[in-house]
């Protein structure tokens, strides 16, 4: 998808003034967070675990190079096939060639964010191969023709009675008075939707949450068993994934998997947990004839031993998103790119540069929510004001914020003068305001008397107060001091 | 509490006020002073300082804090203790100034011994000086938010409302949302003044579930945001630093409130957006 990050300012009076939007996020903020907390709770060793977790990535991204390498050596004994890819240019030529080689006409997807950020849809399409979403929320903004919000929850954007909507739209086959308000109604149109779309799939694309380098496996967590037959029943899988997926055992994945559900939607363990390890097997009974992995780099590498390398070992929970005041206000399309919130405005500078994506970490109260969530202790806040360095450096010194940071910073810098000035500027401002102890509307305040009013400064400044008041009782000044001066 | 003194001598304290208490709150400073000496602490107001040099960090422009960094080191270094009302200014302080010179061979060890011994005020109180929750009055139901970098930089949570439990006619309405950001955020409520409109908002509206007539909590900027989106929605809810429920510093009234009552929210008015 095109980056639509540098408009980032012209996505918020739409975001703030859609009543269907503010509705789903107002049950987002009282959803994931609560269930988040509880299944934390009732786990002793999750903050633990979670210590462990990054030990893991860490220890990965440490040595990732080798690792990669047992990785794709294990997954061609398995009888497997690894694509190395640069750029998401040569992902999307890759999957075609393997669409190609195999006549492929419809290729059945369960989700992946690595998939939306190459652009797989439309590649395909493109080029004649029909891409299927099978996860209901990506089926669902497949049909609307929208990119998905959230990177676990594509279509939380919508409400119940807009997603009834577009089934009548698009399936008017169906009897346009059934009772589409019901969850499983709508659930079980989609099944019956899909179903044949998964028997004729000629290939099935799926993601990963994690590849493991011992066995070359990589497994999936679904809730909607839809990666099971996106992966099953095709004659090829396709597997899209970034290099920084890989954990060196099984031991290890279990241990992500144990804070990854949790994280995200408060679950102990997802509905369904698949392994995958090459091909089908002369003894198994069903399974694909081709295995293909397609490992994606598209900037990470160069993420590794900068200040974003931490970044790297987030695992796709969507913790940050479901806890970020500026996402719980806006939603994920604001942000213009594939990966929201938080852990977007740190990921998306370093994949498509900070010039594209200069608004995102800015874009941030700093509160410090995101890392206080996040199962694999990503300094997110530390991040978000690197990038904020970068950008700055970019900018120059000629920018209104640097101008003005470099006013204040020549006051704070002289004390006396300071005093003095904002003293007796706050002073008079109290004067004016005294009367209703606010004002509604201030020259160059306008940013903040916009939304709220500005409470009017006391009195004459502490500093000025308290050496009236030091002088007159003698107060020492310094500790070694012996008396008033 | 124990009737032994937690310090053999008696602690120095330089307070930093914060630009924000000093400009727009020095009641809030006064109270400061007042809850630290009734802690048993020497309690200072260097000359020197002005700001913690937090904009320009969080801006992406430490090239441009750390001067003013350098300055608040040299003029706190002679005290035991840094102590500042407020979360983030301390937070600042205490976490960030070892960050920004980690790379810095003079101001490395500076920058880590002034961190080392800063403390945001209401903790110090509390986790330092042993302080006992103090005697005062307040007739009232408040409700407490709990600002973000003094949650979760910081740890302050728990003292507060250690302290406030012993101020007699003050009962605590909890707010579901109390951990959650207000929109402040600096100079991003200037920045993105519509964003941070529908974050406060929301925190109004948790606010006022509360049934509170009272918000306090301890940071002058989240005060100011919250202060100013309920008084624009007309809601009557008194808002205070916590230090001035504390140290009994009520002559001054709320924050964006007149001292002419007839000019504050009335208690019926219809509260919306």
């Amino acid at each position: 998808m095109k980056v639509q990050s540098p408009h980032f300012h012209d996505h918020i009076p739409g975001a703030l003034a859609d009543q269907n939007l503010q509705y789903a996020l107002g049950k987002l903020a009282t959803g994931f967070p609560v269930k988040r907390k509880e299944a934390a709770a009732k786990l002793p060793e999750f903050d633990a675990l979670r210590d462990h977790a990054r030990d893991i990535k860490n220890h990965v991204l440490e040595n990732l190079d080798s690792y990669l390498d047992h990785y794709e050596a294990q997954v061609v004994a398995a009888g497997g096939a690894v694509h190395w890819c640069a750029t998401a240019e040569d992902a999307c030529a890759e999957i075609l060639k393997i669409c190609r080689s195999v006549n492929a006409k419809t290729v059945t997807k369960s989700k992946t964010m690595i998939g939306e950020e190459i652009a797989i849809n439309d590649y395909l399409a493109d080029h004649g191969v029909e891409p299927v979403e099978t996860d209901l929320g990506e089926y669902i903004i497949q049909l609307r023709n929208e990119p998905p919000s959230h990177i676990i929850a594509p279509a939380i954007h919508l409400t119940k009675g807009q997603v009834a909507d577009t089934f009548r739209h698009h399936h008017q086959d169906l009897d346009p008075a059934r009772a589409l308000e019901e969850p499983r109604v709508m659930l079980d149109e989609a099944r019956a939707r899909l179903r044949g779309r998964f028997v004729a799939a000629d290939v099935g694309i799926t993601g990963a949450n994690m590849l493991v380098a011992e066995s070359g496996t990589n497994i999936l967590v679904t809730n909607e068993g839809n990666a099971e037959l996106t992966y099953g029943l095709p004659r090829v899988h396709i597997v899209i994934a970034s290099i920084e997926k890989i954990v060196p055992t099984f031991e290890d994945a279990t241990t992500i998997l144990r804070v990854l559900a949790r994280s995200a939607t408060g679950q102990e363990i997802t509905v369904y947990t698949s392994f995958c390890t090459g091909p089908k097997r002369p003894t198994d009974v069903d399974g694909p004839d081709e295995y293909h992995v397609i490992l994606l780099d598209n900037g990470r590498s160069k993420m590794l031993g900068s200040e974003f390398q931490d970044m790297l070992r987030c695992i796709r929970c969507g913790a940050c998103i479901n806890h970020c005041p500026v996402y719980g206000a806006l939603g994920g399309h604001a942000y213009g790119w594939v990966y929201p919130g938080p852990m977007g405005s740190v990921l998306t500078p370093a994949l498509v540069g900070i010039d594209d994506s200069k608004h995102l970490p800015n874009a941030s109260t700093l509160c410090g929510r995101c890392e206080s969530v996040c199962p694999m202790r990503i300094p997110l806040p530390r991040m978000l004001r690197a990038w904020r360095e970068k950008a700055v450096e970019a900018a120059g010194p000629g920018t209104t914020q640097a101008r003005g940071l470099r006013l204040w910073a020549w006051f704070a810098a002289r004390p006396a003068t300071y005093r003095l000035v904002f003293g007796l500027g706050t002073f008079a401002l109290s004067l004016l305001g005294g009367l209703k102890g606010r004002f509604r509307r201030l020259p160059l305040l306008g940013g903040w008397t916009k939304t709220r009013d500005l409470p009017a400064p006391q009195a004459q400044s502490f500093q000025m107060q308290w050496r009236q008041q030091a002088a007159m009782q003698g107060r020492k000044t310094h500790p070694n001091q012996d008396s008033a001066p | 509490m124990s009737d032994t003194p937690a310090h053999p001598k008696t602690p120095t304290v330089g307070l930093f006020v914060t630009c924000l208490v000093d400009l727009m709150r020095p009641s809030v400073g006064f109270a400061s002073v007042r809850l630290l000496e009734r802690a048993g602490c020497e309690v200072y107001v260097p000359e020197a300082q002005t700001c913690c040099g937090q904009p320009a960090f969080n801006s992406g422009d430490s090239k441009t804090a750390k001067p003013i960094a350098r300055q608040m080191i040299e003029a706190f270094e002679p005290f035991d203790y840094v102590v500042v009302p407020s979360g983030s200014c301390g937070g600042m302080i205490a976490k960030h100034y070892p960050e920004m010179f980690a790379h810095d061979p003079v101001w490395k060890d500076r920058a880590e011994a002034i961190a080392a011994k800063t403390h945001e005020l209401i903790s110090f109180l509390v986790d330092i000086m042993a302080m006992p929750a103090p005697d005062g009055r307040y007739d009232g139901t408040v409700t407490y938010h709990d600002s973000c970098s003094g949650l979760r930089e910081l740890g302050i949570k728990d003292q507060p409302r250690a302290l406030l439990a012993g101020v007699s006619g003050l009962t605590i309405n909890e707010g579901s949302e109390c951990e959650t950001c207000c929109g402040f955020g600096g100079l991003f409520c200037l920045k993105y003044p519509d964003v941070s409109g529908k974050i406060v908002d929301k925190k109004v509206d948790n606010i006022l579930a509360t049934g509170a007539d009272t918000l306090l909590a301890g940071d002058m900027g989240c005060l100011m945001n919250m202060a100013g989106r309920l008084s624009r929605r007309g809601a009557p809810v008194a808002v205070r630093h916590v230090a001035e429920v504390l140290a009994g510093e009520m002559d001054a009234p709320p924050i964006g409130q007149a001292s002419d009552p007839r000019q504050n929210p009335a208690p019926k008015s219809e509260v919306g957006s």
